[in-house]
């Protein structure tokens, strides 16, 4: 499956927020991790009916860069739907949410929780007010 | 606003993008909010709801149901001149929905009148994450790139392009910030997408 121009690297996966640290390989457009690391940075798992996280389930065919212990990621997010960026030099991955997760999300009227903290690093969440109306502003200083 | 429409059961959420909490320190502490101010590095928010510029607010009612998308709403006149956005009238408008409900849109029309984002868009999204981690992990010449790209699939996110100015050392409010709004003013886009009364 490594093809000649893969180089091993200590890749970092930025999977929406959960940063994990693996062995890979990179190069030409692809960032193959083993089956082990593939659970660990991203909790899918491989079983008999493909590589699957919950009810999710990709099937597995030969050539598809998903087969023989050794998973390209950049053929997972495509599968999924995913954006997924790139670094080969840095070995950083950055997997994201797919457009189709969040137009669904936004579409159904249901406003996302969120927890995030204040200057005093105290944790706040969106669903703390629920049972009144609120107005959420988003800004910048800059 | 916050502290005199509380007593009806409203409140008001700030969250501010930031590469640095204490970039945002002194606006916090002299405005002195009553309410929860929060501090989003990763631009999480933004990403969830869409958001596209600053600033971006959303009605959400009591039930947890966004009833107003984004639009951008002044709430001081420091801007006027460069916006044309009225912020007295958006602050009637927040004022008479906290006071008697009215101005909440249906399911149907705020499902309507949502943006939501392209599978370009979240391309980018995701390489201005990486660009982000670069930058914070020592790879700042690596973020460079990223965050290029990032602009290029989604020219319409100033949470994005002029965003992304401080993490890379850059004046927010300077020339390069000028000339990409001039840029995309200029090939007849507007700079602010408000919703329409």
């Amino acid at each position: 499956m490594a093809a000649s121009y893969a180089r091993d690297v200590t890749l970092t996966v930025l999977d929406q927020g959960r940063v994990t640290v693996v062995d890979g390989s990179v190069g030409g457009g692809r960032v193959m991790v083993d089956d082990v690391s593939l659970t660990r940075a991203t909790g899918f798992v491989r079983k008999p009916e493909g590589l699957c996280r919950g009810e999710v389930c990709i099937p597995v065919r030969p050539g598809s860069g998903l087969d023989d212990n050794a998973v390209d990621l950049v053929a997972v997010a495509s599968v999924l739907g995913r954006p997924i960026a790139v670094d080969e030099d840095a070995g950083a991955v950055y997997l994201g949410p797919a457009a189709t997760e969040r137009a669904a999300v936004l579409r159904s009227g249901r406003a996302p929780d969120f927890t995030l903290p204040d200057l005093d690093g105290r944790l706040h969440s969106l669903s703390d007010l629920l049972g009144r109306k609120v107005v959420l502003a988003v800004y910048g200083s800059w | 606003m916050h502290a005199e429409l509380e007593h009806l059961g409203f409140s008001i959420v700030t969250v501010a993008l930031e590469k640095d909490p204490e970039d945002v320190r002194p606006f916090i502490e002299r405005a002195a909010p009553t309410h929860p101010s929060l501090i989003d590095t990763d631009w999480v928010v933004a990403d969830l709801y869409n958001a596209v510029n600053v600033p971006s607010v959303v009605w959400i009612d009591e039930e947890g149901r966004i009833v107003r998308p984004n639009d951008a709403v002044f709430v001081t006149g420091t801007w006027t001149r460069a916006h044309g956005v009225d912020h007295e009238r958006h602050l009637r408008r927040i004022r008479r929905w906290a006071t008697t409900g009215e101005g909440a849109m249906t399911a149907e029309e705020a499902a309507r009148r949502q943006p939501v984002p392209d599978a370009d868009h979240q391309q980018a999204r995701a390489e201005f994450g990486l660009a982000q981690w670069l930058a914070r992990n020592g790879h700042a010449d690596r973020a460079e790139a990223h965050f290029a790209r990032a602009g290029e699939l989604a020219p319409h996110d100033f949470t994005i392009r002029r965003g992304s100015l401080p993490i890379r050392g850059i004046d927010s409010r300077g020339d390069e910030f000028r000339e990409m709004v001039v840029d995309w003013v200029g090939k007849g886009n507007p700079y602010y997408e408000l919703l329409e009364d």
